[in-house]
C-alpha cells in the first residue's frame, strides 16, 4: 500500500494514550483501553437511559433495551435451564460486552476491541474457567465422568477419553479464534476495499458497490459472533450443570 | 500482525479486566435488576387486570342470570295473573248474561201474561158488544125484544161456529 494509504492492519495496532506502569506490569491506557471504556458506557447508557422511565408501556428505546434483557434471558433458560437463573447477569454482560465491541468497531474509525485475539481468548478462558470449576463445584469428582460417554462399552475408553479430553481443552481455543477470525478479517477486508475507494479515483465507485452489501453483511457476523459466543457460553454451562 | 506482540498484552488484558469487571458489576447491581423490576411490574399488571377482567366477567354473568330469572318470574306471575283475570271476567260475565237472560225470560213471561189477559178481556167484551149489538138489531129488525141470555147464547154459539 502507498504512504498516504493506511495498510489493512494498521487498525489493529495498539497504540498507548497514557502510559503506565502498575507493580511492574504495563498497563497502559490504550486505544483499545479506551475502546472498552465507550463499550461499557454505552451499554450502560443504553439500558439506564432506556428504561429510566420504566414505562408500563415501553417506548422504542425501553423496547431495545428489554428485548436485550429477554433475548439473553430465552437463551439462558432453552439452553442452561432453570440452574442458569445465577449466571444470566454474567452470560448478559458478556454478550453485551462482545456485541457493543463488535458494532462500535464498525463506525469509521473506531477500534474494534474483539479484533484482538488477547482478548477474545481471555473471555474464553474466563467461560472455560468458570465452566469447569462450576462443573467440579456441583459434582465434584463425577465431573471427570464426562470425559467418558454414556453407554459407550469399556474398551472404548483409551480412544474416548483422549478425544473427548481434547475437545473439552480446545473449547477456549475455537471460541476465542471463532470472534477473532471474524472480527479481524471482516475488518481487513472491509479496509482492503476502502484503500481500493481511494486509490482507483473515480473507479471507486465499483468498490463501494462491493463495501456497501459487505458492511452490511458484517453488521450481521457482528451480531452473530455475539450470539453464538454467547449460545455456546450457555451450552457450556448446560454441560457443567447437568453433566452429558 | 499487530495482534502477535505480546507487549501489546498486558494492558488490554489489564483494562479487559477491569472494565469487563465494572461492567459486571453496572449489569448486576443496577441495569438488570431495574429492567427485572419494570418486567415484573408489567407481568404482575397484567396477570392483575386479566384476573380483575375474569372476576368481572363472572360478576356479569352471575347479574345476568339473576336478571334472567327475574324476568321469568315476572313473565310467569304475569301470565298467572291475566290468566286470573281473564278466569274472573269470563265468570262475571257468564253470570250477567245468566242474570240478564232470567230477567227478560221473566219479563216475556210477564208481557205473555198481560197479552193473555187483555186477549181473554177483549174477547168477552166482544161478545157482550156483539151480543147487545145483536139484541138491538133484533129490536129495530124485528121490533121484538129478546133478553140478555138468550142473545148471549146465540153470539157464543155463531163464535164457536166461526172458529
Amino acid at each position: 500500500m502507498s504512504g498516504t494509504v493506511a495498510g489493512p492492519l494498521e487498525q489493529f495496532e495498539i497504540k498507548k494514550i497514557v502510559p503506565l506502569e502498575i507493580g511492574g506490569v504495563d498497563a497502559s491506557f490504550t486505544n483499545s483501553s479506551l475502546f472498552m471504556v465507550i463499550v461499557i458506557s454505552v451499554v450502560t447508557l443504553f439500558l439506564m437511559l432506556g428504561m429510566r422511565r420504566g414505562a408500563l408501556v415501553p417506548g422504542r428505546w425501553q423496547s431495545m433495551a428489554e428485548l436485550s434483557y429477554e433475548f439473553v434471558a430465552g437463551l439462558v433458560r432453552e439452553n442452561v435451564g432453570r440452574e442458569g437463573r445465577a449466571y444470566f447477569p454474567f452470560i448478559f454482560s458478556l454478550f453485551m460486552f462482545i456485541l457493543f465491541a463488535n458494532m462500535i468497531g464498525l463506525v469509521p474509525y473506531a477500534f474494534t476491541v474483539t479484533s484482538h485475539i488477547i482478548v477474545t481468548f481471555a473471555l474464553a478462558a474466563l467461560v472455560f474457567l468458570g465452566v469447569t470449576i462450576v462443573a467440579i463445584a456441583k459434582h465434584g469428582l463425577k465431573f471427570f465422568t464426562y470425559f467418558m460417554p454414556n453407554g459407550a462399552p469399556l474398551y472404548m475408553a483409551p480412544l474416548l477419553i483422549p478425544i473427548e479430553l481434547i475437545s473439552y481443552l480446545t473449547r477456549p481455543v475455537t471460541l476465542s479464534l471463532r470472534l477473532f477470525a471474524n472480527m479481524m478479517a471482516g475488518h481487513t477486508m472491509l479496509k482492503v476495499f476502502a484503500g481500493f475507494v481511494v486509490l482507483l479515483g473515480a473507479f471507486g465507485v465499483a468498490p463501494m458497490a462491493i463495501i456497501i452489501p459487505l458492511y452490511i453483511l458484517e453488521t450481521l457476523v457482528a451480531f452473530l459472533q455475539a450470539y453464538v459466543f454467547t449460545v455456546l457460553t450457555c451450552l457450556y454451562l448446560h454441560d457443567a450443570i447437568h453433566l452429558h | 500482525m499487530p495482534q502477535l506482540d505480546p507487549s501489546s498484552f498486558a494492558p488490554q488484558l489489564v483494562w479487559l479486566a477491569i472494565t469487563f469487571i465494572l461492567l459486571y458489576v453496572l449489569m448486576a447491581k443496577l441495569a438488570l435488576p431495574r429492567i427485572g423490576e419494570v418486567l415484573e411490574e408489567r407481568k404482575k399488571r397484567i396477570d392483575g387486570n386479566l384476573d380483575k377482567a375474569a372476576a368481572l366477567r363472572a360478576e356479569a354473568e352471575t347479574a345476568k342470570a339473576a336478571y334472567e330469572k327475574a324476568l321469568a318470574e315476572s313473565r310467569a306471575k304475569a301470565h298467572a295473573l291475566t290468566a286470573a283475570a281473564a278466569d274472573r271476567a269470563h265468570k262475571e260475565a257468564a253470570a250477567r248474561q245468566q242474570a240478564v237472560a232470567a230477567t227478560l225470560a221473566a219479563q216475556s213471561k210477564a208481557a205473555e201474561e198481560t197479552i193473555a189477559t187483555a186477549r181473554a178481556g177483549a174477547l168477552s167484551h166482544t161478545q157482550s158488544i156483539a151480543a147487545e149489538i145483536a139484541r138491538e138489531a133484533v129490536r129495530k129488525l124485528l121490533g121484538q125484544d129478546i133478553d140478555a141470555a138468550t142473545a148471549d147464547a146465540a153470539v157464543k154459539s155463531a163464535a164457536a161456529k166461526a172458529n
